[in-house]
């Protein structure tokens, strides 16, 4: 066909490339992937066997509290009504389950990517580096981070963690650079004038000041965790994602509604509460 | 790293600073903002002015050689437009900019040698600043706000404490110590940064446009207020402002700037009454000039003074008629002065053949001591409109004021330097 004949140009192997890059990188540090896999794991399963040790409704009651301390009488409400909603859908574990991922991928994004926040608000050229890096983490399709994913860490919550908090971690880094960056110069100069090193400066002025907006990024970190390992639930994840997972394989929308519900209640306890606590810092 | 050497820094600055009579000193100092200073640099030492040099290479000129020095326990105020290049200079002196070229000493040190550790040490030693927007940190309370620039030297807590109260007394707002920057008023904010600066205890205090962001009023409160406080505490003053009133008030001397260069140095009166070219002239139109001058400024000379002995003559009642005068001011043996005859007085003493002034002489007259400004002597000159005698310390007589003097001094517009305020063949310029 003539169609075809256009085309001379070979094809840009790039493919192949990324292959025998992550292939390079599987064989060599496979030793490290494979222990962080399985001292994460035992992590995970642990604090999941400790969650579901305890008789669902003492810790509906605890979380209730939580809330309630946190973000307010309503939000205390409406975390007992919603995870008691939750419990009665048989939901429980596989719940449990999603908030400890959540909560393992944000710890991880958050530890390493507010540091590397805070490098990108004083280094111009790792900002320069690290602002394209980011929207390219954040436009890749999410599914793509699971397939390397895999080999690294096998099957599993792990990987989903590893592809959730490439997914997560750019608001993190985004924001605590943007907050350190909107400190006001004048307040800088101050603090120059005085005789500040730059260490004093950012623990005394930067830091304290950028608070608000890196707890909007932590918020929006959970966020987007919670959505990731949904979508990691493909590759044996488990969690809510499991649930909506099987729903579609034999594709039961009953199945699947109920534990999309369930996703959608956890997410807006986690967002209230977290936004609340982010205001909380504001000055 | 960025600790500190403290062996290093007794070294740079000595147990005490090197004696010195200038506290700070600049000499040809010269910034340039852009990519190729040196080109720059090159064009101003050809003569090429600010706009020239810009339209040229691109590269602004901050500051031209400015010199300039400022003695301990001295007010300087540094007084230009915006774009004047007064901020930047202020910033130079420690080095939150960094001069192109030039010198700085401070205490006998040049500061432009300084690296980054002795640097902060010279911050933190020397130095303390306030500056428009008052610049304080949102997220401390007021007392943690004072406490500042002793927290990073790691005065420990309890010390810094007792620091911090004593700089909010100085400002009056010890009550406030709990309360955060966002619940005060502007005036209290800038009190506040007032007192973040006192509370390091250094010699220089820089005050950049300290008061502009302030209302009229509270802004005037603040003035006096720092005069008194200086009066006690004797600080190293740089204050930089764009109003010329402030400055008159507020400055042992004045140096004003524009496009980065020292237009003039003096003091408040030698500004006013000598204005070095027409933009500063521009300036002194709108001041209130009866504020700042003194008698000393627009005193005439005593060119009819009588001995008390001296008799009472014709001679000397046309000399008095020919200046104007309807006083005589009477003097004894060392200058110093013993009141006043008037004209119709003496006229009467003529005509009775009296042979001294002593019985004629009014003793009980009002007079003004050289620093006393033209608005007190327009008062007095009010009640009397007899020539009002100036004075010095020992009483001796150093000139008169009459109501002529004044009107004439106050109508000139700085003409020139020819001009002398007290020469009172000056006729006002029509315009």
């Amino acid at each position: 066909m003539e169609e075809e004949q256009v085309f001379t140009i070979p094809k840009l192997p790039l493919d192949e490339w990324v292959e025998q890059s992550l292939e390079f990188v599987t064989d060599h540090f496979a030793f490290i992937t494979k222990a962080t896999s399985k001292l994460l794991g035992a992590g995970i399963d642990n604090v999941v066997a400790g969650l579901t040790y305890f008789n669902p409704s003492v810790l509906i009651i605890a979380f209730g509290i939580l809330a309630w301390r946190l973000a307010g009488r309503n939000m205390g409400i409406f975390t007992i009504l919603g995870l008691a909603l939750l419990w009665n859908l048989r939901l429980w574990e596989s719940t449990m389950e999603t908030l400890t991922m959540v909560f393992f991928s944000t710890f991880i994004s958050v530890s390493v990517g507010v540091p590397l926040g805070i490098a990108a608000a004083f280094y111009r050229g790792f900002y320069r580096i690290i602002m394209p890096l980011l929207d390219f983490m954040q436009t890749m399709p999410a599914f793509v981070y699971l397939i390397p994913a895999i080999p690294f860490f096998g099957l599993g919550p792990v990987s989903a963690i590893f592809a959730t908090v490439i997914f997560a971690m750019p608001p993190a880094i985004r924001l605590t650079c943007l907050g350190i960056k909107q400190v006001p110069v004048e307040l800088i100069e101050a603090a120059d004038a005085f005789g500040s090193t730059n260490r004093q400066k950012l623990f005394k002025l930067q830091l304290p000041l950028a608070i608000p907006t890196i707890m909007a990024g932590i918020n929006q970190t959970i966020m987007l965790a919670l959505s990731m390992v949904v979508i990691a639930a493909m590759i044996g994840a488990g969690g809510l994602g499991g649930e909506v997972w099987k729903a579609i394989q034999r594709l039961n929308s009953g199945m699947g509604f109920e534990a999309g519900i369930a996703i959608v209640i956890l997410a807006m306890i986690l967002d209230r509460i977290t936004q609340k606590i982010a205001k909380s810092y504001e000055v | 790293m960025e600790q500190i050497n403290v062996a290093n820094v007794t070294k740079i600055f000595g147990e005490q600073p090197p004696l010195a009579l200038e506290k700070i000193k600049v000499a040809n100092v010269t910034k340039i903002f852009g990519s190729q200073p040196s080109l720059a640099l090159q064009l101003l030492g050809q003569g090429l002015n600010k706009e020239e040099i810009f339209n040229k290479t691109g590269q602004a000129v901050g500051l031209a050689n400015v010199e300039f020095n400022v003695q301990a326990g001295e007010i300087v105020v540094i007084m230009g437009l915006s774009g004047s290049g007064k901020s930047t200079l202020l910033r130079c002196l420690n080095r939150l900019i960094d001069p192109t070229q030039g010198n700085i000493w401070i205490d006998g040190v040049d500061i432009t040698t300084l690296d980054h550790d002795a640097l902060l040490t010279l911050r933190r030693q020397k130095f303390g600043m306030v500056f428009q927007h008052f610049a304080l940190f949102p997220h401390r309370n007021i007392r943690r706000n004072v406490e500042y620039g002793l927290e990073i030297q790691e005065v420990p807590a309890e010390q810094r404490r007792l620091k911090a109260t004593q700089a909010l007394k100085l400002v009056g707002l010890e009550e406030w110590e709990e309360a955060m920057p966002g619940q005060l008023s502007g005036g209290m904010q800038q009190r506040v940064g007032l007192a973040r600066a006192l509370a390091v205890e250094s010699d220089i205090l820089l005050m950049d446009e300290a008061f502009s962001a302030l209302d009229p009023l509270i802004r005037s409160d603040m003035q006096e207020e720092l005069i008194a406080l200086q009066t006690r505490l004797q600080k190293t003053i740089v204050f930089i402002t764009h109003d010329l009133d402030e400055a008159l008030k507020l400055g042992n001397r004045v140096v004003l700037m524009k496009d980065g260069q020292v237009v003039q140095i003096g003091t408040p009166e030698d500004i006013i009454s000598d204005p070095a070219n027409d933009y500063v002239k521009r300036f002194v139109e709108s001041v209130d000039k009866s504020k700042i001058l003194t008698a000393k400024a627009v005193m005439i000379p005593p060119t009819v003074v009588a001995h008390l002995d001296d008799k009472p003559t014709t001679e000397l009642l046309q000399r008095l008629k020919a200046e104007q005068l309807n006083g005589l001011l009477v003097i004894n043996d060392d200058q110093t002065l013993q009141g006043m005859v008037r004209l119709e007085v003496l006229q009467q003493a003529i005509e009775r053949g009296d042979s001294t002034l002593q019985n004629i002489l009014e003793t009980n007259i009002p007079e003004v001591k050289l620093t006393d400004s033209l608005q007190q002597m327009i008062a007095l000159l009010a009640k009397s409109s007899r020539p009002l005698p100036v004075v010095d310390k020992q009483r001796k007589i150093q000139g008169l004021v009459t109501d002529h003097t004044v009107l004439t001094a106050l109508a000139k517009r700085g003409d020139s330097a020819a001009a002398k305020i007290g020469d009172s063949t000056l006729v006002k310029k029509g315009d």
